[in-house]
């Protein structure tokens, strides 16, 4: 029987908790109190719900894969297809439920972390929809390669500001961010992007995005007339995981597989897998599994997946893991990217690189699993990975194909 | 129940007390200065920490380097990014604790983030702390409420615990922050991170006030203090004063110059001086 978790002080297990400079306690106490009173108010749910159904889009449809799941003869696979939310992820479900709090606090303005941009750019939309100040956070690193989404942002009215501290990715971005959080913290709402951080975030992100979740298995239900047998979800910080899983956990027939970035292979620095290579320790507000060298510094990270490409996994993915909720398993980018080529042949449906580890692992195991039932999270859409699927794919820039004449 | 850390066994024995009892006998105020360890290298941190003692300081915050050191500003993150480059660990900076102590009395405080103290475990560092003649450790994301699995494992080692308090704090918080001092409290005298200011917060003095309330620990002040009249007007709240990104600065520009050590003798003269002014 499992637990339920955090408990009072954000431990899932020995995980999660609150490690934060003294300066972010009394405020992340604030921000825990002022959640846990709207997830009680009818209003706050209500407004979150309709917003979610008219701006966001949800329902999403969950659809199943007739010829992917012919083409690979076993198990039938189903994509929970959040890649059609608007901004083209799951990450505006998060977005939608946390700037109606910033706004219930009496926040004006608002700050983020973005590593590819999907987070950024669904922050800068809410802050937009909501008429608030947003400050984005990004490496400069990050800014170079994703441009599109670094002007995208600034379309929407948010600033952007390049990072230039240590590796310049994802991680010196949440750094930045809980600096400026630190030092503005009377007016200003950090609008966290994943499972991770000091509690509230992680429990309070998982619940935003549980409605993944929620929306699958009644959806399920209604097709199948049973559960699945299996759910896959890509894990970087794990929001789209544990928002599809979290509604699972007490359906322990139901194997919950994340599947973490690994990159080039093994090699620390060459990969995000975090439960392959990593162990417990803190970064950025929580204890969960971290991607370190010998000496406690934190590691870098590769993927060439921007949004799995961090050092830490959320906490509550560490809890589920030991015990033995959930598995983890590691799909490298050569796996993930012919993942997406075949779904995009046998589908018509262009994957992000991140949801496109899940599909990976997914089809490993579909043609051993004849009979079975798989979901997969489609967490976001490939639009802003196109000229990373071009740089890997450069034979696809020439075609020799002569029509019948 | 409030802080009784300043009248326990275990604190008055710490070379951390027994400086602020001496200092207050003469109605003094301490002089701390903030180092990187490895800053630009292991072997001139020992010189380093010399001309400080020699120009003033009291105390000296050793900065263990951390990758993510998300309470600090441009200054010190540069400063860490420097030391790690040059190989530094908290192994290696107990050797720097051990070669300053042997010709030193002046007390040492490491001050870093939980993670290289995790890693490097908390049985094994309180040990060789204590072996190399350090006297405490303060770590910046070790909040108070996760503290309790980590310092009794220092203290009984002997070692100081210093916490920070906040302008954020309330005073729920600020009570238990100096309940779980000892040696002193560390105000941070503004929200933000660790970095030079052009002006003193005017969030210190309502935080002295409340903290004297629920403590009789010696109180330090630390983040955006920089200059002589800045120190001095710290002084006139607290009992100790925090100087970090001003010294971090001038080994910056140096580039390692040989009269870095007279600069940074000079600069803690010129604050020590002020303080008592």
């Amino acid at each position: 029987m499992l637990i339920p978790v955090p408990d009072a002080r954000g431990h899932f297990g020995p995980y999660g908790g609150r490690f934060v400079p003294e300066t972010l306690m009394a405020p992340l106490e604030e921000l825990e109190r002022a959640y846990l009173e709207a997830r009680k108010d009818p209003r706050f749910q209500d407004e979150l719900r309709a917003l979610l159904r008219d701006y966001a889009g949800r329902p999403t449809p969950l659809y199943f894969a007739r010829r992917l799941s012919e083409h690979l003869g076993g198990a039938r696979i189903y994509f929970k297809r959040e890649d059609l939310l608007h901004t083209g992820a799951h990450k505006i479900n998060n977005c939608l439920g946390q700037i109606l709090l910033a706004r219930r606090m009496g926040k004006r303005r608002i700050i983020a972390e973005t590593g590819a941009g999907q987070h950024g750019v669904a922050t800068a939309t809410v802050a937009a929809l909501f008429g608030m100040e947003c400050v984005v956070y990004m490496g400069e690193e990050d800014m170079q390669r994703q441009q599109l989404n670094v002007f995208r942002m600034r379309l929407l009215g948010a600033h952007v500001v390049g990072v230039k501290g240590g590796s310049r990715t994802l991680k010196d971005a949440i750094s930045e961010a809980m600096r400026d959080w630190v030092t503005n913290v009377a007016d200003t709402y950090y609008l966290l992007g994943s499972a991770l951080g000091a509690h509230p975030y992680p429990m309070m992100v998982r619940d935003f995005q549980s409605v993944i979740g929620e929306e699958t298995r009644r959806q399920i239900l209604e097709r199948e007339g049973r559960l699945p047998d299996a759910i896959f979800a890509c894990v970087g910080g794990g929001s789209n995981a544990i928002g599809i899983f979290y509604r699972f956990l007490a359906d322990t027939g139901v194997r919950l597989i994340g599947v973490e970035a690994g990159g080039r292979g093994p090699e620390l620095g060459q990969h995000a897998a975090r439960f392959a290579g990593g162990a417990p320790g803190v970064l950025h507000g929580a204890y969960s599994y971290l991607l370190q060298d010998a000496n406690g510094q934190v590691a870098p990270t590769h993927s060439v997946s921007a949004g799995l490409d961090y050092a830490l996994v959320g906490p509550e993915h560490a809890w589920l893991r030991d015990q033995g909720r959930a598995e983890y398993v590691a799909i490298t980018d050569h796996e993930a990217l012919e993942a997406a080529r075949l779904l995009a042949r046998t589908e018509g449906l262009i994957p992000a690189l991140e949801s496109a580890h899940a599909v990976a692992e997914a089809i490993r195991r579909a043609p051993a699993a004849r009979g079975q039932i798989f979901v997969v999270n489609l967490s976001g859409r490939g639009d802003k990975d196109i000229d990373i699927y071009r740089q890997h794919f450069p034979e696809l820039d020439q075609d020799s194909y002569q029509p019948p004449l | 129940m409030t802080s009784t850390g300043s009248t326990s066994p275990n604190s008055t024995r710490t070379r951390i007390s027994r400086l602020f009892e001496r200092l207050r006998a003469r109605g003094e105020r301490a002089l701390i200065a903030y180092l990187t360890a490895g800053d630009p290298s292991l072997e001139r941190t020992v010189s380093l920490v010399e001309a400080l003692e020699r120009g003033g300081a009291d105390l000296i915050e050793l900065g263990v380097p951390f990758s993510d050191p998300i309470a600090d500003g441009p200054v010190i993150q540069r400063a860490c990014q420097r030391a790690l480059q040059a190989g530094t660990s908290l192994a290696r900076v107990f050797d720097v604790a051990r070669r300053i102590r042997q010709r030193s009395e002046i007390p040492l405080l490491l001050f870093s983030y939980l993670n290289p103290v995790l890693r490097y475990g908390f049985e094994a560092a309180a040990r060789d702390a204590v072996a190399a003649g350090v006297d405490g450790f303060l770590l910046t994301d070790l909040s108070v409420e996760e503290a309790s699995a980590y310092t009794p494992i220092l203290r009984s080692a002997g070692l100081d615990t210093v916490f920070l308090a906040a302008p954020t704090s309330t005073d729920a918080r600020l009570r238990l922050v100096a309940q779980h001092c000892t040696g002193f409290v560390y105000l941070v005298s503004r929200t933000g991170v660790t970095g030079e200011r052009d002006a003193l917060s005017g969030q210190l003095e309502p935080l002295v006030q409340r903290l004297r309330r629920v403590t009789t620990l010696p109180l330090a002040v630390g983040f955006g203090i920089a200059r002589p009249d800045q120190a001095a007007a710290a002084a006139r709240l607290a009992d100790g004063v925090v100087v970090g990104s001003a010294f971090v600065r001038l080994i910056e520009e140096s580039e390692g110059c040989p009269d870095l050590e007279r600069r940074l003798e000079e600069f803690a003269r010129q604050l020590k001086q002020a303080m008592a002014g």
